[in-house]
């Protein structure tokens, strides 16, 4: 007999997805994998950004050959609505009633364009909640400026504090502000359907992915406002430790990562220096932190001559099993073997019809008692427009053939 | 924006939430407190570690004045409580007994040292969401592993991507790693809160802050599985797949600006084009750029060929403005455009300060007024969520728990301060 499928703590949340590109996507795959129905609405006529945004599988061009797309909208079924179409909006009323939630990031005024704003939505579903977010949150002179992850960064004050002291600041990799927002959003929509469950009141949530990032660099905006002080670059050190860098090893382009915020571990460290013969680390300039901050140029020097004799992995297995802060700087290849994302099961392998086999990111957190479950690909575009409308919203048949023909499912 | 002047009424008002979290999980309490929660921060009796770090209020080092401190556990209530001794255990359960949740970021198995893991807490409160927060998970092979945030990141596959190709790789200049793996546990926190909402069962939460490091590298890892690409770091560019580079980070007259030229849709090439007009209308455009085709890219295609022809006309027009001039003309011309901004940049930023975004909160100890950062999100309806408490002095709330809710009496609170349990 077949094992009694796990409960999922979102089972039964109904949830109407008109996110795109990276953020938005990201929010509702969080949902999908725990549990919830969730109908990403699309158009072939204006089709998610993301699904022409590399890589694309064996770089062919393709709708549904994207990977970065993939990666964020498992577990989703994908409807093919086109928004703009006349018809369409009874249909999207129809769909916005059997919602609990409804998601969109797209720039502030749209879904009031197509007369989808919050108010007239909760006319014909009182308990809906619907979230927002965008760049820089509905209301103020710039919500309507367009912008993407890469250069939000840069307004939150995150690339002004990475690089090196000496060099112009480089950006965070990537749209880092685009996966920052997400572990704010799902706790405060989570908290919006539990108080529209209580309450019976629906409300709309607007978030600003600039003011979320933010509180991640609250205490040098409380420095730079109290003590007038502004914290810049500082490459990769930190105040309160030395050595606190990354470090060459044997090979191309491989590195650790080593800290030392106290005495004690420094000298463990030390002591794994000198059994290699030799016994700079006995110096007296090293002995204390504020001698090993006042020489730290050296000290760096000296760690990345002894560090380049080392394979990495190796090196930091050593210094770990005395207790010492240690790192292999991972690559993107080095991911998919990491032993301990490995022993998470961080990647999920999924069968996709176009790209085969791919790897999708599981989420950070493990219930132990319904954990999330990633077990459906990225819809190719339109792929689930009837199941969706039909067997889950529950059109009827003539209704799915009638807006079909006049072409709103497109 | 205006408060909602009964806290009564804030979304998640009707939970308790025990923070027991060090410096490492602050932030995840941060975040259920915006909502409305009423998180009670427990800290040993000589105050949260969390309290050591700097900056300091006027730079003096002490544990009322550390604004690490301040930035995450304002909006909590906090109580002191020494959980290594025996009475200490035993008011923690009481506590436990009737809270919803309980959040902890300590070293693996010290919990369940004192006798207080998720087994023990589970048998008082079944209905318990526990959330433990740690850098791997509660097991694995890196699972006892000591992680300061370089440490993590680095694992995490984030530095190998960020900073200059001819130096190592660098993280952000401040710790990041535990942020993300403490905000993610509010979202676990309430994933499992939705379960017990509708069947009354806890269940403990797992989070793993590797992981959340690992999901924060856009397309880089799917580069790798899908077409065995590997991105590496490129300073100011950005490599936005196989041999694809877009410049990002730029100077101009007084600074530094972010401009990403591209084509494709999200406003990408309508973006580009808007540029280009702008720099024709100053006499500063470029024949070749205009005759691109724009919008036939795909998001993020740019050939190396093309970007070395976008280099110089567009360093010569933003070396002739300044970040002020290129910010205020690229909102009027919707260009994807952003200044550098420094945290000086940020508490006078126009669009901020129009939707009072900074609030002020006043310190009773100090007698003084500070701008904190306010919520993350607007109920647009009304304020049922947001900023309503200073952070907690050290043992601010003892009397109104221990008394007001556990009914100890006075005289059983000073023998117990000066046994030194609170």
């Amino acid at each position: 007999m077949a094992p009694e499928p796990q409960p999922r703590p979102l089972d039964g949340l109904k949830v109407l997805d008109f996110c795109w590109v990276a953020v938005g996507p990201m929010i509702t795959k969080y949902l999908a994998e725990y549990g919830a129905t969730v109908i990403r609405v699309e158009s072939s006529k204006r089709p998610d950004t993301l699904r022409s945004g590399a890589p694309l599988k064996d770089d062919i061009p393709g709708i549904n050959r994207s990977g970065y797309f993939a990666n964020y909208n498992a577990n989703k079924l994908g409807a093919a609505i086109d928004m703009r179409h006349p018809k369409a909006k009874g249909l999207i009323l129809k769909l916005a009633s059997w919602a609990d939630l409804l998601t969109e990031n797209f720039t502030p005024g749209t879904m009031e364009s197509w007369g989808m704003g919050f108010d007239d939505l909760k006319k014909i579903n009182p308990k809906l909640v619907m979230f927002s977010t965008s760049m820089l949150g509905r209301g103020g002179p710039m919500e309507k400026q367009p912008g993407f992850g890469a250069v939000l960064s840069s307004l939150a004050g995150l690339t002004f504090i990475t690089g090196w002291p000496d060099r112009d600041p480089v950006n965070p990799y990537g749209a880092y502000t685009d996966f920052i927002g997400p572990k704010f959003a799902v706790a405060s929509i989570l908290a919006g359907l539990d108080y529209s469950r209580r309450t019976g009141e629906g409300m709309h949530l607007d978030m600003s992915q600039l003011e979320a990032s933010l509180h991640f660099t609250a205490p040098f905006m409380l420095d730079q406002e109290v003590n007038n002080r502004e914290h810049t670059r500082m490459g990769n050190r930190d105040p309160d430790a030395a050595p606190h860098g990354v470090y060459q090893c044997q090979g191309e382009e491989r590195w650790i990562a080593i800290a030392c915020f106290s005495d004690q571990e420094w000298q463990t460290l030390g002591g794994i220096i000198e059994k290699s013969g030799q016994d700079w680390p006995r110096q007296d300039r090293f002995s204390t932190l504020q001698a090993r901050k006042q020489h730290e140029d050296e000290l760096d020097r000296l760690m990345g001559e002894w560090t380049s004799d080392w394979d990495s992995q190796e090196l930091m297995r050593t210094l770990q099993a005395q207790g010492v802060a240690a790192g292999v700087v991972n690559d993107c290849r080095d991911l998919f073997s990491d032993a301990q994302l490995t022993h998470q099961e961080h990647y999920v392998y999924l069968d996709h019809p176009e790209l085969g086999v791919y790897a999708t990111e599981r989420s950070e957190v493990r219930l132990s008692l319904t954990p999330g479950k990633l077990d459906r690909p990225s819809p190719l575009l339109g792929q689930d427009t009837h199941l969706a409308l039909t067997e889950v919203v529950g059109i009827t048949e003539e209704e799915y053939q009638a807006l079909e023909a006049d072409g709103v499912l497109i | 924006m205006p408060q909602n002047p009964d806290p009564a009424q804030h979304l998640l008002s009707p939970y308790r939430v025990l923070d027991l979290t060090d410096q490492r999980g602050l932030l995840c309490g941060k975040i259920l407190a915006d909502l409305g929660a009423d998180v009670v921060q427990v800290e040993p009796p000589s105050g949260s570690p969390a309290r050591k770090l700097g900056p300091f209020y006027q730079d003096q080092p002490e544990p009322e004045k550390s604004l690490y401190w301040w930035s995450y556990a304002a909006n909590k209530r906090g109580i002191t409580l020494d959980l290594e001794t025996g009475k200490g255990k035993e008011l923690l359960l009481r506590l436990a007994a009737t809270a919803h949740f309980v959040i902890e970021s300590a070293d693996l198995g010290y919990m369940d040292g004192l006798g207080l893991g998720y087994d023990r807490l589970a048998e008082v409160n079944p209905a318990l969401v526990m959330v433990s927060i740690t850098p791997f998970g509660q097991d694995g092979p890196y699972a006892n592993y000591n992680a300061p945030d370089i440490v993590g990141t680095a694992l995490g596959g984030f530095m190998w991507l960020t900073g200059d190709a001819d130096r190592p790789p660098v993280r952000v200049s401040s710790p990041h790693f535990y942020l993300h793996g403490s905000a993610a546990g509010a979202t676990g926190a309430m994933l499992a809160h939705t379960h017990r909402a509708l069947t009354g069962q806890g269940q403990r939460v797992d989070v793993s802050c590797q992981q959340a490091v690992a999901r924060t590298l856009a397309h880089a890892p799917q580069q790798w599985d899908v077409n065995k690409v590997l991105l590496t770091r490129m300073g100011v560019y950005r490599q936005t797949s196989g041999d694809n580079v877009v410049r990002i980070s730029w100077p101009c007259k007084d600074g530094y600006i972010n401009y990403s030229a591209g084509g494709g849709g999200g406003g990408s090439a309508a973006s580009t084009r808007a540029l280009l007009q702008w720099m024709d209308e100053e006499g500063l455009g470029d024949e070749y750029l205009n005759s691109v085709n724009w919008e036939g890219l795909g998001y993020g295609e740019m050939r190396a060929e093309l970007m070395v022809r976008v280099i110089d006309p567009l360093m010569r027009f933003f070396s002739a403005h300044t970040r002020a001039e290129l910010v205020e003309g690229s909102v009027q011309r919707r260009i994807l455009m952003f200044p550098v901004s420094t945290p000086k940049d940020i508490l006078a930023h126009p669009h901020l300060a129009a939707r009072e975004y900074f609030q002020e909160i006043h310190h009773e100890e100090l007698g003084a007024t500070f701008t904190y950062p306010g919520p993350f999100i607007k109920d647009m309806q009304g304020s049922r969520l947001g900023l309503r408490l200073q952070p907690p002095v050290i043992g601010q709330h003892n009397t109104d728990i221990y008394q007001g809710e556990l009914g100890l009496t006075p005289s059983e609170m000073a023998s117990l301060e000066s046994e030194g349990v609170i």
